[in-house]
């Protein structure tokens, strides 16, 4: 039994040169750059869509089922154009705006509630439990029914989309808030409405604002839904209506510039809104990546 | 009231402490049972006092501190501050904790080290800048005033916690084992730092580990105990003791000495060696 003991070597020293910066770190490619741009990246994936969608519409040669890419984006320049789908669009945010606020003040109150009392803490997880099941268009007859064939009762039916899912996701960020994060706050002197503020909220943003995304997509897919609908008995109709109308008068065309002009809007909030809200925030802080 | 303070130095001319535990019992609730984390605890740091509290794990070290900052109330007992009983958290008893997000991932290192000044309304915006600067400089940080917590170090978050506690220039600073998430070597440097600091700001400490060395170095006065439940097996002084003084005759014999308060065994003199290799 010989153990094998490893050679013994010198020992030694030596300077280390400065290494030029140059070489310690350098540039990317340009094309790698470019690639990096994610604005880039999804304006292709963009373009494919619609070089498929002109393919697939010439082959049908069918205006009246499927126009064309070019079609429908004329029909969508004209109502531009002539502001009627601005103005229709502008009605339909209006309301969604309003319902977004109200649903985002409720949930707010109800967590804040939650997180102090046990009692607040019994009474979200019931509600949600109750109504975050809830069909919204199956509520929509009964607001009609109690807010008249105005925007009250769309409100209405867009603060119940908007309350429960947010609700629970806030819910969940509070708790998952680590304690020591917690024991800094109150260890400042942080309490109530304050501690919430200042520790709870930026702490569990990234849940709320998943559930801010969640609450909007659902929000805005119900609104359009429901003035598909409803949309004639309001006064002022929106961009639900206006794809309803020109679909009863066989402008398929402008069907599509109206679900584009939907879309549309819908890329709009989550790029320009979330996402620049997601990198000022959460992702600036390292709490998401 | 007070028949454990017999443990304690004779109180006839020190003057009255800054902080005094006072044969105070903690519990902490399990599903099924109530656990006695510490059994009527005493002890007393005065100011400017580099008070370090040892023991194994379980011994109720960590829970004895967050009663001293008021996140939990004794079930026997109270803990004063000048006098006055520790009813809940406050600005004037700064926890550093060992985790790292102690920090605000939201806020950047100066906004950290301010914010609490601005919660517990201590200062202005303006003079909380001005102050956050000046602890920022004083851990070597004001490079990074602007970075969020996120890109730094682990050795630099504890240096801002530390920066942040000293700031609001809290009557005393508790510190949960700061340094103990940190590698050994960022942990010796960050022990030398703590203590050129006290050295110009004289800071009242009371300092949680379970490292001997690490109590030898940092504190003046160390509090052993016993763990199931936490109880003060002494107090010793280890004022005279600093980083140099690592390694040398008089360190060894303190350790060892502390070892055996610590696991209640007789070590043979010829065996002082690797004493922690024998309990494991």
């Amino acid at each position: 039994m010989s153990l094998i003991n490893p050679p013994v070597r010198p020992e030694y020293e030596r300077l280390l040169e400065e290494i030029p910066p140059r070489e310690a770190t350098r540039p990317l490619h340009w094309s790698n750059r470019l690639w990096q741009q994610a604005w880039l990246r999804r304006t292709a994936i963009l373009i494919v869509l619609a070089i498929l969608w002109e393919i697939i519409a010439r082959q049908q040669n069918n205006d009246l089922l499927l126009p064309t890419f070019l079609q429908t984006a004329s029909a969508l320049r004209e109502g531009l154009a002539g502001g009627e789908l601005l103005r229709r669009a502008g009605i339909s945010l209006t309301v969604l705006i309003q319902g977004y606020a109200y649903g985002i003040v409720a949930a707010f109150a109800l967590t804040t509630l939650a997180v102090s009392t046990q009692l607040g803490r019994d009474l979200l997880s019931t509600l949600t439990a109750m109504f975050n099941p809830l069909p919204a268009i199956a509520l929509l007859p009964l607001a009609l029914l109690w807010f008249g064939l105005g925007h009250g009762s769309l409100i209405f039916v867009l603060i119940h989309l908007v309350l429960w899912p947010l609700a629970l996701n806030t819910y969940a960020g509070f708790q998952g808030v680590p304690e020591t994060l917690r024991m800094a706050g109150r260890n400042y002197g942080l309490g109530g409405l304050r501690y919430v503020l200042q520790i709870l909220v930026p702490a569990a943003l990234p849940a709320i604002l998943s559930g801010l995304k969640i609450g909007w997509a659902f929000a805005w897919r119900t609104l359009i839904a429901a003035e598909l609908v409803f949309g004639a008995s309001s006064g002022k109709s929106g961009l639900g209506w206006y794809i309803f109308q020109n679909r009863n008068e066989l402008f398929t065309d402008r069907v599509f510039a109206g679900l584009v002009l939907v879309i549309l809007i819908g890329l709009a909030v989550e790029t320009l809104g979330f996402q620049t809200l997601e990198r000022l925030t959460v992702r600036r802080w390292g709490l998401q990546r | 009231m007070n028949k454990v303070s017999s443990l304690k130095m004779p109180a006839s001319d020190t003057p009255t402490p800054l902080l005094d535990v006072d044969g105070v019992s903690l519990e902490y609730r399990t599903p099924k049972r109530l656990v006695r984390a510490t059994h009527r605890v005493s002890f007393a740091v005065h100011e400017a006092d580099r008070f370090v509290l040892l023991g194994a794990s379980g011994c109720g070290k960590s829970t004895l501190l967050k009663a001293a900052a008021g996140f939990i109330q004794p079930v026997e007992g109270e803990i004063r501050l000048d006098g006055q009983r520790v009813a809940r958290p406050g600005p004037d008893r700064i926890v550093v904790f060992q985790e790292f997000d102690q920090l605000p991932p939201w806020k950047t290192v100066k906004e950290n080290v301010i914010f609490p000044l601005l919660a517990s309304r201590t200062l202005g915006r303006r003079e909380a800048a001005e102050r956050a600067l000046h602890y920022l400089d004083k851990v070597g940080l004001s490079r990074f005033a602007d970075a969020y917590p996120h890109t730094l170090s682990g050795g630099m978050k504890q240096r801002v916690a530390i920066a942040r506690a000293l700031a609001m220039q809290p009557r005393i600073l508790l510190m949960d084992e700061p340094f103990a998430a940190l590698d050994a070597l960022t942990r010796r440097k960050m022990q030398e730092e703590l203590l050129a600091l006290w050295e110009e700001v004289r800071f009242t400490l009371l300092f949680v580990t379970h490292s001997i060395e690490e109590a030898l170095i940092v504190g003046n006065r160390i509090g052993i105990l016993s763990p199931h439940p936490g109880r003060v097996r002494a107090e010793i002084n280890s004022h005279e003791f600093s980083l140099q003084s690592q390694g040398g005759t008089e360190f060894q014999l303190a350790t060892q000495r502390i070892h055996r308060l610590l696991f209640d065994e007789e070590y043979p003199v010829s065996r002082q060696a690797e004493p922690a290799r024998k309990i494991a």
